[in-house]
């Protein structure tokens, strides 16, 4: 294969460039010893960081957020890992449908599930409930878990399987101690990524969150657009930071390349 | 979205329900939380709101015909569209070639630039929104930079150029991931032979690569066009109060107006669109398809 020439090279490093400006200011401006934003040039000062986990709000926006991307992408695994089985191993009336359907939120916009799903809490009493918040969070956040879990159930040998079988194992010895050995790294790499979007999202929560269930996002959100200070630097440095650690563990569990891009 | 698979014969009867019952669980959330709250909200579209008692339970096509007739909502669903176009194709600009360009790196870089291009993906898209009003406001390091060069302030943030600025920023992967899927398919065997029997490398990326890429480029636009176009926190938090695209006009009908129906009236609309659009460039892409498959 020919190599790059030098414009392409430029071009590159521009793109680079482009995509890490705003993520690096974030990180450096969360370190300024001043009260405005602005790039610290001779001190670093962890002031900001301390005023964050000061701040009462935050730290309560955050616990909530954790909590909601733990429960919701362990219920979205639970409920992916048999869906999964059934749409990669069998086929029968209405697989199609179902397929289609459990990764329709990756289409429709986000903006029109918090609409909806506002009305629907509204009428049944559940606005302010962490439990239906989590609920929401598994429908957007089942496609990422499900297409993992499709990915290695399809990439799956079915042999072992058939073998345990004839050889008497029960259908749940077999799930245990063959199916979901075999898929593991789908399941993790699925609950992680869906841990991640659940952690990140904002536009569907934003509708459908009360005062009591915030979510560090929205905390941000609503936070950015009335006062704009060091302190906001600080939160989004730690989220960049936490997604980075995440981004770790997801790519030594299950690939990230393989998460991003689909294969090698 | 997803293409009819041939049913092969099912191998035992009665397996039909095996399936549908280890699916029941994620079956039952999706109607409970998806289908119904979609009609749900398809129903009060078409419900009487009065500012006074709030919702009344009697029929109306009002608030259809204000999204279809009201100069405010034309400007704001033509700012929406053209603000998402242009997003679309500055990303197909800089993306398509950007992964070739990657496609063209050697090992330990081609991977470690592809994820750094990709892994703003996984960051939120307010640290992402907030990042980009820093660098982009009066005191920013942009207008810093123009300033060294002896020109005025620019006013960039809460602008269209802004939103538009950090739309690319938050769709480029999307138009990467694509690309680089057909880029990898592409059999280097082909261009070697283009290139040895003659062609310039520029024919070459014009006749050899491009068309083999162009399904890539296409499903990728179609995935920016559709996010751009109801994209929430962007517009919010760069572009002001002023400049409304229709995410942020939902948003304050919902909770600043709180007039439901017209809202949602707003919200269908813009999924009605992004569908029809979506469906017919799904045609468009399918004849592309089968073109590139001669």
């Amino acid at each position: 294969m020919s190599k790059n020439g030098p414009i392409a090279l430029l071009f590159n490093a521009f793109v680079i460039a482009f995509m890490m400006a705003p993520l690096v200011i974030v990180c450096v401006v969360a370190f300024t010893p001043e009260n405005t934003l602005t790039i610290p040039t001779t001190q670093f000062s962890l002031r900001w960081f301390r005023a964050v986990f000061a701040h009462s709000d935050f730290v309560q926006s955050f616990r909530n957020s954790l909590w909601l991307a733990f429960l919701s992408a362990t219920l979205a695994t639970v409920l992916a890992v048999p869906a999964g089985l059934a749409i990669a191993r069998h086929s029968f009336p209405g697989r199609d449908f179902l397929n289609g359907l459990f990764l329709s939120p990756l289409i429709i916009p986000h903006l029109v599930l918090g609409v909806a799903l506002l009305r629907t809490f509204s009428l049944i009493g559940a606005t302010g409930s962490f439990f239906w918040l989590a609920l929401a969070h598994v429908v957007i956040i089942t496609p990422y878990a499900l297409r993992l879990v499709l990915a290695s159930v399809a990439g799956s040998d079915r042999s072992a399987e058939q073998a345990a079988l004839s050889l008497g194992a029960s259908q749940a010895t077999v799930f245990r101690r063959i199916t979901l050995p075999m898929i593991l790294p789908g399941v993790t790499g699925g609950w992680l990524l869906a841990f991640i979007n659940s952690f990140d999202e904002v536009t569907m929560s934003i509708f459908v969150t009360a005062p009591s269930t915030v979510t560090l996002p929205v905390r941000m959100y609503m936070y950015a657009t009335e006062s704009i200070d060091p302190l906001m630097a600080a939160v989004s440095a730690l989220m960049v930071a936490l997604t980075a650690v995440a981004m770790l563990v997801l790519d030594r569990v299950y690939g990230l390349d393989k998460i991003l891009v689909g294969h090698r | 979205m997803n293409a009819a698979v041939p049913m092969p014969a099912t191998h035992r009867p009665g397996t039909a329900r095996a399936p549908w019952l280890l699916s029941a669980p994620a079956f039952l959330l999706f109607i409970c939380l998806l289908l119904v709250p979609l009609v749900l909200t398809a129903v009060l579209s078409f419900q009487v709101f009065d500012h006074a008692s709030g919702v009344k339970n009697s029929f109306t096509l009002s608030h259809y015909a204000a999204v279809l007739t009201d100069d405010y909502y034309h400007r704001i669903f033509w700012r929406t569209f053209w603000i998402s176009a242009l997003t679309t194709f500055i990303c197909v600009l800089v993306g398509a070639p950007e992964a070739y360009v990657l496609s063209r790196m050697r090992s330990p870089w081609r991977s470690i630039l592809l994820l750094v291009v990709l892994a703003p993906l996984l960051v939120s898209v307010v640290v992402r929104a907030f990042g980009w009003s820093m660098l982009l406001g009066p005191e920013g390091l942009v207008n810093q930079a123009i300033r060294a060069m002896g020109l005025p302030t620019m006013r960039i943030l809460y602008t269209e150029a802004a939103v538009i600025i950090a739309l690319v920023h938050v769709m480029l992967p999307f138009m990467v991931i694509p690309v680089w899927t057909s880029l990898q398919k592409l059999d280097p065997g082909v261009e070697n032979a283009a290139l040895s029997l003659g062609a310039s490398p520029f024919t070459t990326l014009r006749r050899i690569i491009f068309p083999q890429v162009l399904p890539g480029v296409l499903s990728g636009s179609l995935i920016v066009f559709g996010l751009s176009a109801s994209a929430f926190a962007i517009p919010g938090l760069l572009g002001g109060r002023r400049l409304k695209m229709v995410a942020t006009v939902v948003y304050d009908e919902y909770l600043h107006e709180l007039n439901w129906p017209l809202g949602a009236a707003i919200a269908l609309t813009l999924l009605l669109a992004n569908l029809v659009l979506m469906l017919s460039y799904n045609r468009v892409l399918e004849r592309s398809y089968k073109k590139s498959m001669g």
